[in-house]
């Protein structure tokens, strides 16, 4: 479902953020990227979702080359990709379900669709009762799994999550990554960048590691 | 895995929906998206009227004015145009000839080339058109005797009403023995349309530069209006939105923007023409013209908010292009 063929990113002439980067993940996998900050982790997030182009190598998600892919397409990629960021980027001048309704409303859903799916996807992560609140109210763990909401109401085949505990105490942590593990479960292949070792320890998943842009461990299939 | 379909959906038209439906129901979701798209855009000008009415006057009064100096212009060259029309060349003959003689030479005159038609006006019949159009009856009915000439109302032919033919046709006539007097009507209203036809040019450059001002000014409105709105165009476009759909709501923006600026320079067109229609009524009494302010009439009054909703969506296009395109979600938070 995604797969690095020697990807390099450059971000300056003299800084290479991502060297030479080999893996594939298969559908359904739920694997961690960790790596001490500065490592590439969120870089090589970004590049799956396009918000960067590689310097060099093949990135395929999904049968297509991300590489050849023109600009205008970007947003039909995107709307398979779920991502979830540690400060959720929730927008707190609407309620909840609008919050979640948005991936739907940017693929033209029918209303009626998006009513049944955004419920569908605020019960999944238990905040069906909460939809017609500010996200402002709600606490951290709580607007964590709004963004989580938010990733997953179109059924993207690909979940992304840049540091999604950052923020929050183990067991909010230890809910998080059980949400993640039911998506995986269902088909969706989750890549969790996270540089929280013993919560990556707990759960015993394949782990990719980069260290200053290389990618030292993980790279074979199986853990 | 390398060749998995799933996301092979190059067209947008596909992507709208999983189940790809039918295109009917693709374009009924379009257009209530379009619909819904326009009425927030509309919601949000209503909720900050102060802003929203301040550019709407400002957009008013840029588009009142060179509006309002056209159709004065086009009155004036409406009263012109009726004249250069009936181009004519009076002659007023010599007072000792007679009533006979004058029918002989208007006959005569009627016969030349060139000419469409003369009328012999009668020293009576000038004198009775006198008397009723000069409210002067009474101090008429001191004089003895009728002051008036006969005379002859030469209107040329069509081909003959230049400037340089009209003048060669008078000189001619006035060569006549028994011409007195001749005079061109078209005189003074030769200079008044060389005169309007100037000022138009004048108007239609500050129309340019107003409408310029106000694709500016819409431009910049809106440029704010996408500062306040970037998280929510940034979660637009990580979430997949196109550029289409990032812009639409400011293209909007702009169409209202502009819809408003035309209602209020129409009203103050209106108010303009009203407290203006008074004063030029009894003007074009004095001078007995036909002269009226006229409206802008239905077509004038669509074309000024089709206008308008133009400029309004340029200025917007123009800020959406240099100030949207560039919100990019480039760096997530969440390095660490
Ligand atoms: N937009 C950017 N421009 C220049 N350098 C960047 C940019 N984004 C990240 N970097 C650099 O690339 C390296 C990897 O960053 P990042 O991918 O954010 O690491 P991580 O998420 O593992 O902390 C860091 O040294 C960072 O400074
Ligand atoms: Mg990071």
């Amino acid at each position: 479902m995604i797969e690095f063929q020697q990807v390099t990113k450059r971000y300056d002439s003299d800084h290479t953020a991502l060297r030479q980067v080999n893996f594939s993940l298969s559908r359904g996998e739920l694997t961690f990227l960790t790596g001490h900050s500065g490592a590439g982790k969120s870089t090589l997030l970004k590049l799956i979702m396009l918000m960067e182009r590689p310097t060099a190598g093949k990135i395929v998600i999904g049968g297509q080359l991300l590489n050849t892919l023109p600009r205008r397409q970007i947003p039909y990629l995107r709307r398979h990709i779920g991502v979830v960021f540690q400060n959720h980027q929730l927008l707190f001048d609407r309620t909840v379900f609008a919050n979640v309704a948005m991936p739907l409303e940017v693929m033209g859903t029918p209303a009626r669709d998006i009513g049944r799916r955004v419920r569908a996807a605020l019960d999944k992560v238990g905040l069906l009762s909460k939809e017609k609140m500010n996200p402002m109210q709600l606490s951290g763990g709580e607007q964590q799994r709004v963004g989580i909401a938010r990733a997953v109401v179109n059924k993207p085949p690909v979940l992304l999550a840049d540091e999604p505990t950052g923020n929050l105490d183990p067991d909010l942590s230890a809910d998080i990554m059980r949400l993640f593990e039911q998506f995986s479960q269902v088909g969706v292949t989750v890549l969790i960048a996270s540089h929280d070792i013993s919560l990556i320890n707990a759960m015993g998943r394949r782990t990719l590691t980069l260290e200053q842009g290389r990618l030292v461990a993980g790279a074979a299939h199986g853990h | 895995m390398a060749t998995d379909p799933l996301l092979r959906r190059p067209k947008p038209a596909r992507a709208v929906g999983r189940k790809a439906p039918l295109l009917p129901e693709a374009a009924g979701i379009y257009l209530a998206h379009h619909r819904q798209v326009a009425k927030d855009s509309a919601q949000r000008l209503w909720r900050a009227p102060l802003a929203s009415l301040m550019t709407w006057l400002v957009m008013g009064v840029a588009l009142a004015l060179p509006v309002g100096l056209l159709l004065v212009l086009s009155s004036v060259q409406g009263v012109s145009a009726g004249w250069d029309s009936s181009a004519r060349i009076t002659v007023y003959l010599a007072d000792q000839v007679t009533l006979e003689q004058a029918r002989r030479l208007r006959a005569d005159v009627a016969a030349r080339a060139n000419i469409q038609e003369v009328v012999l006006v009668d020293r009576d019949t000038a004198l009775q058109e006198f008397r009723t159009g000069s409210g002067l009856d009474e101090a008429l009915a001191y004089l003895d005797e009728n002051p008036l000439p006969h005379s002859l109302l030469v209107t040329p032919d069509e081909s003959a009403r230049t400037a340089a033919a009209v003048e060669l046709l008078a000189d001619s006539l006035g060569a006549m023995g028994e011409a007195a007097r001749v005079q061109i009507d078209l005189d003074w209203l030769q200079r008044l349309s060389a005169i309007t036809r100037l000022l138009e040019r004048v108007v239609w450059v500050l129309a340019l530069l107003l409408g310029g001002a106000v694709i500016l000014v819409i431009g910049n409105t809106i440029r704010l209006a996408i500062e306040n709105r970037r998280d929510e165009i940034l979660v637009a476009k990580l979430v997949g939105g196109t550029d289409g759909f990032v812009r639409r709501p400011f293209l909007y923006t702009g169409l209202w923007y502009g819809l408003g600026g035309g209602l209020v320079a129409l009203l103050l067109l209106g108010l303009a023409l009203w407290w203006l229609s008074g004063p030029v009524e009894r003007l074009a009494d004095l001078y007995r013209s036909q002269f009226e302010l006229s409206g802008l009439g239905l077509e004038g009054v669509l074309a000024l908010l089709g206008c308008a909703m133009l400029l309004g969506w340029l200025g917007a296009w123009l800020a959406v292009k240099r100030h949207l395109d560039a919100i990019e979600p480039g760096v997530p938070a969440g390095s660490g």
